[in-house]
């Protein structure tokens, strides 16, 4: 599994070997494969690129094309041990609802997202007066993708205010694993382990 | 092992067999007995675990991927099955039957009475595709094939497949369902009756009893034509005819076909009636109207996958709007309320639903992945 993205290798050390989990924006499978292969996991996925879902499906993986806007709600309460939702969250329409239905459709959750407070960003914005352009967030603000840019604070005050439980979290700078301390402002992706 | 299936008679091309039956049909009566025709390409392995069932759609046949003996053709399928093909003869044992109500050679209208010495005609039950697929699961009985490493079928085809699931839920492993839907909807059922009421307006369908004599073929033709309009899309008849007069250079002020796609459809609905039953086409399109999955299950779709152990493959195409995507995304929510392990993709294409006819290598690629990651189960 080491040549899995550094966040998606914090996930899938700490998913419990045989739990059965949905990867929402599961792309073209990587992480899916991993678990399935390594740790004897049940996954099934959940992609809008149909090129991506296609080559995950010739991959033997249960994928489906879907929006996680959209889709999520045909799945049952709890019928997941954890759903996992890596570089997406800020590509919904509707993180909230997005992050409700991961908490009712896993018993936990793994949530990933770049930190639009990194210092990098910050300076680029301070400074520059512009939109950042980072390695980490190479789109423009015409092109991105990534619609509810978020921060880490901003997600934990989300979180207590949802009354949600942190379990686990995980920070990077680059690819390397760094400390929880000042990492609204250091770490450039954060990796959560939630739950109700 | 090779060897094993060698002076079998009950594989290979062009097998037929008459089986006692009954099958009992949902209408509650029973049908007995039932002859079958199908064929077969490939070994069955000596665990019996590598057979594959090919279901057909609404005028299609038993002639997968070898050539039909009335039009001279190839398969209807010989994209997607045969040598080096995702479903290929190497790896599996592949069987296509035609189905009950068919006129290829399986109990349908057409076929002879034994009660009466005479063809069934209108006397022959009305079916529905649970009914097909109990059906073809006697004639499996009868080949000691208990189980199916996949089901694969597209439009009718893939109706039977999902069926197969949901009624024998231990016997299929995978199911393949492509272009297809859980139910009918008004308007699939309304351009039905229309090739219905065409049959049924020709002077020579006498109330069903035309064997021996001239066939209702002009109203079978008009059916025809109806339904093939619904098989293709506006952009690919727009493409393939336009507005382009046929053989000629001005518009005649008349009403023979001016236009290439009215000569088109004149062609497709002739060539049809060479080669398929009225009273077939009247059943079998019954059978599709009466589809609806959900209905056997207290309207709940999930609930006739609850007992499913099978994996599935659902492929819709974007410019099908006979069973449009939205058809088939319902089944896989389905599938995921029922907890079974579904894959989906909706593929792009110009060509409406006889899109997985044709060529479409992502539709092969997807078939090919999805069913060696079953072979390993």
């Amino acid at each position: 599994m080491t040549s899995l993205r550094p966040d998606l290798a914090i996930i899938a050390k700490n998913v419990r070997p045989g739990s059965r989990i949905l990867d929402v924006g599961c792309g073209d499978g990587q992480l899916m494969a991993a678990l399935r292969d390594h740790k004897q996991v049940d996954a099934r996925g959940l992609e809008l690129d149909a090129r991506d879902v296609a080559t995950a499906v010739s991959r033997g993986l249960s994928v489906i094309q879907g929006d996680a806007d959209t889709d999520l709600a045909a799945y049952p309460d709890g019928s997941f041990d954890y759903a996992i939702l890596s570089q997406t969250l800020q590509t919904t329409k509707r993180p909230d609802l997005v992050l409700d239905h991961l908490l009712r459709i896993g018993r936990e959750a793994f949530v990933s997202f770049p930190n639009f407070a990194q210092w990098r960003i910050r300076f680029a914005h301070m400074f520059g007066g512009q939109m950042p352009v980072t390695e980490q967030l190479p789109h423009r603000w015409y092109d991105t993708p990534n619609i509810h840019h978020v921060t880490i604070d901003d997600f934990r005050a989300f979180l207590k205010e949802r009354g949600v439980i942190i379990e686990g979290q995980w920070f990077l700078s680059g690819n390397k694993p760094r400390k929880e301390g000042m990492a609204n402002l250091l770490a450039q992706h954060a990796v959560f382990l939630l739950r109700r | 092992m090779a060897g094993r299936m060698q002076g079998d008679e009950r594989f290979g091309l062009d097998r037929k067999i008459r089986l006692l039956g009954p099958v009992k049909l949902d209408s509650g009566a029973e049908f007995a007995p039932i002859d079958f025709a199908y064929e077969t390409y490939g070994m069955l392995n000596a665990e019996k675990s590598n057979a594959i069932l090919i279901c057909h759609a609404l005028t299609g046949d038993q002639y997968v991927a070898s050539t039909h003996p009335v039009t001279g053709k190839n398969g209807w399928w010989t994209r997607m099955v045969g040598p080096d093909k995702p479903i290929d003869p190497a790896r599996y044992c592949i069987i296509s039957i035609n189905v009950m109500g068919s006129c290829m050679g399986s109990s349908g209208p057409a076929s002879i009475d034994p009660s009466t010495g005479g063809a069934y005609g209108m006397a022959f039950p009305v079916i529905t595709i649970p009914d097909m697929v109990r059906a073809q699961a006697i004639l499996l009985d009868h080949l000691g094939i208990e189980t199916l490493a996949a089901v694969v079928g597209g439009s009718m085809g893939g109706m039977q497949a999902l069926s197969w699931a949901a009624l024998y839920p231990d016997r299929v492993r995978s199911a393949v369902v492509i272009a297809s839907t859980a139910r009918h909807s008004a308007q699939n059922i309304a351009f039905h009756e229309v090739g219905r009421q065409a049959i049924m307006a020709d002077p020579r369908w006498n109330n069903g009893a035309y064997y021996g004599r001239e066939a209702p073929a002009s109203g079978l033709a008009v059916a025809r034509m109806a339904a093939h309009i619904t098989y293709l899309s506006e952009a690919g008849l727009t493409e393939k005819f336009g507005r382009r007069l046929q053989n000629r250079d001005a518009k005649s002020f008349g009403f023979d076909a001016d236009f290439q796609v009215e000569s088109y459809l004149r062609y497709q609905g002739l060539s049809f009636v060479d080669r398929f039953d009225a009273n077939s086409y009247l059943y079998i399109t019954r059978a599709m109207d009466y589809f609806d999955l959900a209905d056997m299950h207290e309207g709940v779709l999930a609930k006739a996958f609850a007992a499913t152990k099978s994996r599935f493959c659902l492929i819709s195409f974007d410019s099908d709007w006979l069973y449009p995507t939205a058809e088939s995304r319902r089944i896989v929510h389905a599938l995921n309320a029922a907890g079974a392990a579904a894959s989906f993709i909706e593929l792009s294409s110009p060509f409406g639903h006889d899109s997985f006819l044709l060529d479409a290598p992502e539709m092969n690629r997807i078939v090919d992945g999805f069913l060696r990651a079953g072979e390993g189960q």
